[in-house]
């Protein structure tokens, strides 16, 4: 398990390749990656957003998202789970979060993945600070109704 | 001893910089709930109906009891991923 808190920015596919390469001990054993990748978008709630800052609460937010795992990983019989999250600005296109679960079937992947990503969104102290095309900037209040 | 204050995103906007009550304080304004903490630090403030509260980083609610040596963190409804 690894959650990784980056003020860089990271190239999804890059990491969950160099990650698997290296889960030599699981080699066999899975038979489902779920991955989940977030991004961002240039538009927010009617508005043009130029860039965004991603603040979080060091300590405590990787402390939920272990716990995240942790809880899918107990619920259903993960391998492995890889979380990646952005911090700091961000420029739209940019990827903001990686989600990775290995398991022995899809159905627990895909529920796995599903349920780390909605617990982040949720639980993880993270917080959105929108730029705006007028020059304005606003705290993101609430997460919009993905699904 | 002490009790740390942390105020992220718009919370930090809404009352300022991170703070420190130390002991004395916490004996004389007689704070021993988070409801105090927030009194304490407040000027008056009304706390939001949609603050999420921290201690020692884990959330708690707002009668929650606060120790010496805590660290207690009021944030906005969180907006990752």
């Amino acid at each position: 398990m690894m959650v990784i808190i980056s003020s860089e920015a990271f190239e999804p596919w890059t990491v969950l390749d160099e990650y698997q390469q290296n889960m030599t001990q699981l080699q066999g054993q899975y038979g489902a990656t779920a991955v989940f990748v977030g991004t961002m978008r240039d538009f927010n709630e009617g508005e043009d957003v130029t860039e965004m800052f991603l603040e979080h609460y060091p300590g405590m937010t990787e402390k939920h998202l272990e716990n995240i795992c942790d809880q899918a990983k107990g619920e259903y019989q993960l391998l492995e789970t890889l979380v990646v999250h952005r911090v700091g600005m961000i420029k739209p296109n940019d990827p903001i979060v990686l989600v990775a679960v290995w398991a022995e079937h899809r159905k627990q992947a895909f529920e796995a993945c599903r349920e780390i990503m909605e617990d982040l969104k949720s639980k993880a102290p993270f917080w959105k600070k929108e730029q705006l095309d007028d020059g304005q900037d606003r705290w993101v209040d609430k997460n919009t109704k993905g699904y | 001893m002490s009790v740390q204050v942390k105020f992220f995103a718009s919370m930090r906007d809404i009352m300022g910089d991170d703070r420190e009550i130390d002991s004395e304080t916490l004996a004389r304004q007689s704070i021993k709930t988070i409801n105090d903490v927030w009194d304490s630090c407040a000027n008056g403030k009304e706390r939001p109906s949609n603050v999420l509260v921290a201690i020692n980083m884990d959330y708690v609610d707002a009668q929650t009891i606060v120790k010496d040596g805590d660290e207690v963190a009021f944030f906005p409804p969180v907006t990752g991923g």
